[in-house]
């Protein structure tokens, strides 16, 4: 009874975050923040359980929109996911790394949120459910300044919303 | 309210029953600011006269602008008062010329400031050449309210430094710039405006919501910049005097990157439809929006001629990122005018028409760089980790940009240089600064 209790507060405060203007959804811990290590279960229709074990996000090569097949994988779960939860809509964020200029990686970020758009529209989802954001390079997750971090903020973040569960 | 009672109370007045000094002999005194300047021109600016015990503060304050502003320039060198021989304590007693040549100090600017009960400030400069013995111009004299005195100051310093160089000044100019605070994955970003040397720092919106890449209406009164407050990027237009905004269309979409046209009545910037970015020009009367690009390539940055004819933006549509010039009503094909190696951004044309200042990313540095609007004789001004962004002076001599350092506690920071790549400098600023963008010279 406690147990449950805890995901559901901790469901709802992820929620609250993908509310945030500023989210990268979930902060600079990314998804481990909550979950880390996997110690924490949740419920297979909550937004943590979408973010810690369905992946909430893919990364790209430099300058790149296109998906890997790693990335692909990652959204066919996704995409899986979100058909079996009409509840649930998603905001995907388009991010870039430092090594540009800023008008220009909110271009690429643009990029990135509709590639991922696209896939997810393309597996059933629809498009009534799916917006975009582009943060450029202003919400960076890793804060080297070297390929290490930089291959972590070239990402597209799928942010779910609308919904605290069944 | 004081910057209304300002502008109808600034004038200037040539001076009248000025002692007519001796007409310069030979090349009269000058500067040549586009030709290598090696040798910083010396002049002397002796503490002006207080005409009233209320004026002491403001007369040594205003000096120190003066000088400041011109060694600024990087094209004069101050005599500094330690080495005077005699100074000036009233303002219409003829000028010790041997006194000055004795110190090497080519230019001299004497001065007065007087407060009056009424609260207004009455300042009277002259400028002489000193070897030539000659007056330089008519003395000026400009009356304002006594908290415009820093404006005064660089009014007195643009017209010195347009009489030695016989180009415009910049110094009465003003900067808007993003503030930036707190770690770098969670900074926050308020809109700021300052005077072009850092001074007089106003915050014009809070730091709620992430604000980028202000940039002037041609008059200074209005700035356009991208703000999230609806979430996702769209372009603002905000009131400096009264802080008053509003979001630029209220249709969908994100837009970013926006530039007025010359007569301020366009706005050129860059809207996100389905992942594609394209650039749109907007009549601010009407409110309706055209399209000037239709490519599935990235179109942003863009940048008027000061004709208002072309516009320069940056497009990835060969490959990579780099700089074209397209007509401003869109027809025809662009034109691709950068040609190093390396990616080309931001481009941004110079008041004066005749060069494109950029940012370069090659090799994994930036650079700061100007070609000329052609695209040829390419130069690069600076390099680091992270240059980015420049702007220009209103005088097209100098560039504003702001460069970040690297790492985890990297940051930006305001700097300029002159479009020679020499006097490399920061401008300070309370908290981390970015994407500067400087006003034309002030009425």
């Amino acid at each position: 009874m406690i147990y449950k209790k805890l995901v559901i507060a901790a469901a709802l405060s992820l929620t609250l975050a993908a509310c945030d203007n500023n989210a990268d959804g979930y902060g600079a811990g990314g998804a481990g923040g909550l979950g880390a290590g996997g110690s924490q279960v949740y419920d297979e229709n909550s937004i943590g359980y979408f973010n810690q074990t369905v992946g909430d996000r893919v990364w790209f090569a430099v300058d790149q929109s296109n998906l890997s097949q790693e990335a692909i994988a990652i959204l066919d779960k996704q995409a899986d996911w979100l058909l079996q939860r009409p509840q649930y809509s998603i905001l995907v964020e388009g991010h870039a790394d430092e090594q540009g200029t800023r008008e220009y990686n909110l271009a690429l970020g643009a990029r990135r949120a509709a590639s991922v758009q696209n896939y997810l529209v393309s597996r059933g989802l629809s498009d009534a459910r799916v917006k975009t954001i582009t943060y450029g390079k202003e919400r960076p997750i890793e804060i080297c300044s070297d390929e290490a971090c930089w291959s972590k903020n070239r990402r597209a973040v799928t942010v779910v919303a609308g919904g605290f569960g069944a | 309210m004081i910057k209304s009672v300002f502008r109808t109370a600034m004038m200037a007045l040539a001076l009248t029953g000025i002692a007519a000094g001796a007409q310069a002999q030979g090349k009269p005194l000058r500067i040549e600011v586009t030709e290598g300047v090696i040798e910083p021109m010396p002049f002397a600016v002796p503490t002006f006269v207080a005409e009233s015990s209320g004026s002491q503060r403001i007369a040594s304050e205003m000096t120190s602008v003066i000088v400041s502003d011109l060694v600024g320039s990087g094209l004069f060198r101050e005599v500094p008062p330690s080495a005077y021989i005699s100074n000036i304590s009233n303002f219409n007693a003829p000028v010790q010329f041997s006194d000055w040549r004795a110190i090497n100090a080519q230019a001299l600017v004497t001065g007065s400031a007087d407060v009056t009960s009424d609260g207004r400030l009455v300042v009277k400069f002259r400028l002489f050449d000193v070897f030539a013995q000659s007056e330089m111009g008519e003395g000026l004299q400009f009356v304002a309210s006594a908290d415009s005195w820093r404006r005064m100051a660089h009014k007195v310093a643009d017209a010195v430094y347009s009489r030695l160089t016989g180009e415009t000044g910049y110094f009465d100019s003003r900067v808007v710039y993003i503030a930036e605070e707190g770690p770098k994955n969670a900074r926050l970003k308020r809109l700021a405006i300052m005077d072009y040397d850092g001074a007089n720092v106003k915050y014009l919106t809070g730091s709620d919501n992430i604000v980028l890449a202000p940039r002037f209406s041609p008059n200074a009164r209005d700035v356009i910049y991208t703000s999230y407050e609806r979430g996702v990027p769209k372009v603002f237009i905000l009131n400096v005097d009264t802080l008053q905004r509003r979001a630029l269309d209220e249709q969908p979409g994100m837009t970013f990157a926006p530039r007025y046209s010359p007569d301020g009545n366009r706005v050129v910037m860059s809207l996100a439809e389905n992942g594609n970015t394209d650039i749109y020009m907007m009549d601010l009367a009407s409110g309706q929006k055209t399209r000037l690009t239709s490519a599935p390539s990235i179109e942003t940055a863009p940048s008027f001629s000061p004709d208002g004819s072309q516009i320069v933006f940056e497009s990835d549509r060969g490959g990579g990122q780099q700089i074209y010039v397209m007509s401003a009503n869109g027809g025809g094909e662009p034109r691709r005018i950068s040609n190093g190696q390396g990616r080309y951004g931001t481009p941004v044309w110079s008041p004066r028409g005749d060069m494109i200042a950029f940012t370069k990313m090659s090799g994994g540095r930036f650079h700061i760089g100007v070609m000329r609007a052609d695209g040829s004789q390419e130069r690069l001004l600076t390099a680091s980790f992270l240059d980015e962004g420049p702007t220009w002076a209103p005088n097209g001599r100098v560039l504003m940009f702001f460069r970040e350092t690297a790492g985890a506690n990297g940051a930006p920071s305001l700097y300029s240089v002159d479009i020679t790549g020499r006097n490399l400098q920061r401008v300070r600023t309370p908290t981390f600064g970015s994407d500067p963008a400087w006003s034309r010279l002030l009425n």
